[in-house]
């Protein structure tokens, strides 16, 4: 029998670094969202927290294409 | 084509069926949860990514079995068998509304058939524990704790955030999220189905060796697991999105974005993981990821033992099906028979407490669902 650790571990840390990630990054976004609402709601510029959030949210949504991209098999 | 071959398609597209069912839970159930997706808009979603998915797909299963039996030694009869121990465990488990693993039904019935019709010899068991066992340990272990890391650290970072945007950003991701491990299921699994049919008529001669599936199978199978999909495994949706966790929206998307991460880096590692696995492993790191949530250890438990239970189960009635099966065309009908009436009976159990579209978040504090008001004992005063 043969355990391929090594792949065992590279899922396990591709999953983290891709799963945790992503998730991550996206909070970044929720957390821009929310600081712009804060900033409206005291009648400051919420451009900060929208410009986190957009560009936080681009990534994730980068990172599902590329999911997409792997899912897809004619892409490659 | 002699009635052995029109049965094993037609019951290789009931499997395909209750694949379908038996896990739209896996993408959609945290999402039904939460209420990011309404019950009946995510079934429908997952059934057109799972039709989608099919079609997509260029990679048919080459062999049934993925080397785990002797192809060469598998007779239709002995697939007949395997299908319907693979049919009988899905539904099983449905009733008990608990997550298994279709392909590991669908490996138990075959290697139980083919060891009872070609002996043990037929059956590959260092394939066994490559491709079965090893992967049923770690898909759960390697979900749960991506899913754990990437929960801990939503509810570290959002703790000052405002409630409703933190609610309402996380219901949007997750309905992204649950279409990505929804599209990863419908390229794989529809493809299994695809497989056995192919395999079936090429043994059976209507096809030369060595070709793909025809159109027509595509279609089918592709069908038959969006039917099966929309239909919803409501039981099994309630209790990955209810009885295991009570699961948050920000729980969800971790949940299902570490699935889908997990999904997407074991196949291109050539690794296959089981999609029910990985997502059943997902929700219960969520679980544990945030503070003070409650797993129920219990229902998590009855999980694990289904998950134990799923090979050998069908793999002793695959054994008895394609026995009888091999014995002639009265053993082919009498198998199909006693087949129907199983599932007959199963479904008949299910209805007095059935679980729908309708009733699938109405559930109490211990994620049982309130199938009806509790009566007033008479005489209570009001």
């Amino acid at each position: 029998m043969n355990i391929a650790w090594h792949s065992l571990g590279l899922v396990l840390l591709v999953g983290l670094l891709a799963g945790a990630g992503t998730v991550i990054v996206f909070t970044g976004g929720v957390l821009g969202l929310s600081l712009a609402g804060s900033a409206r709601e005291r009648g400051q510029a919420t451009s900060l927290g929208f410009g986190i959030a957009v560009l936080c949210f681009l990534l994730c949504a980068a990172g599902a294409i590329y999911g997409i991209y792997l899912i897809v098999p004619q892409f490659h | 084509m002699s009635l052995l071959v029109v049965l094993v398609i037609i019951t290789a597209l009931a499997f395909d069926f209750t694949n379908g069912f038996h896990d739209t839970a896996n993408a959609m159930a945290t999402s039904i949860a939460t209420g990011a997706l309404r019950p009946k808009v995510a079934v429908g979603l997952s059934a057109v990514l799972n039709i989608v998915g099919a079609f997509l797909s260029v990679q048919v299963a080459k062999t049934i079995s993925g080397g785990i039996v002797d192809d060469a030694k598998i007779t239709p009869a002995i697939v007949f068998g395997g299908l319907i121990g693979a049919i009988l465990w899905n539904l099983m488990t449905w009733l008990a509304g608990l997550p298994s693993s279709s392909s590991h039904a669908l490996f138990g019935g075959l290697i139980g058939a083919t060891w009872i019709a070609a002996g043990h010899g037929a059956v590959h068991f260092d394939k066994v524990m490559e491709k079965v066992i090893i992967p049923a340990l770690a898909s759960p272990l390697i979900a749960g704790f991506v899913a754990l890391i990437a929960t801990f650290a939503v509810y570290t970072l959002t703790r000052r955030a405002r409630k409703d945007t933190v609610t309402r950003g996380f219901r949007s991701g997750q309905a992204i999220s649950a279409s990505m491990v929804s599209l990863a299921h419908g390229t794989n699994d529809a493809q299994k189905t695809m497989g056995v049919i192919t395999l079936t008529l090429i043994a059976a001669k209507e096809l030369p060796s060595g070709s793909g599936p025809p159109f027509w199978v595509i279609v089918t199978a592709g069908l038959a697991i969006a039917a099966g999909t929309y239909l919803g495994g409501w039981r099994i949706i309630r209790t990955v999105g209810h009885r295991i966790t009570q699961v948050e929206s920000p729980q969800g998307f971790a949940a299902e974005t570490a699935a889908a991460a997990v999904i997407l880096a074991s196949s291109h590692q050539g690794y296959a993981l089981s999609t029910t696995h990985v997502c059943s492993g997902s929700v219960i790191g969520s679980g544990v990821g945030k503070r003070l949530a409650e797993v129920r250890w219990g229902v998590a438990g009855q999980m694990v033992i289904a998950w134990v239970l799923t090979l050998p189960a069908a793999a002793v009635v695959g054994a008895l099906a394609g026995r009888l099966a091999s014995a002639g065309t009265w053993g082919i009908v009498l198998v199909a028979a006693l087949g129907v009436a199983a599932a007959a009976a199963i479904y008949l159990r299910s209805r007095p407490n059935a679980i729908h579209a309708g009733n699938i978040n109405e559930v109490d504090s211990s994620g049982a669902t309130q199938t009806r008001p509790t009566p007033t004992p008479a005489g209570t005063p009001a």
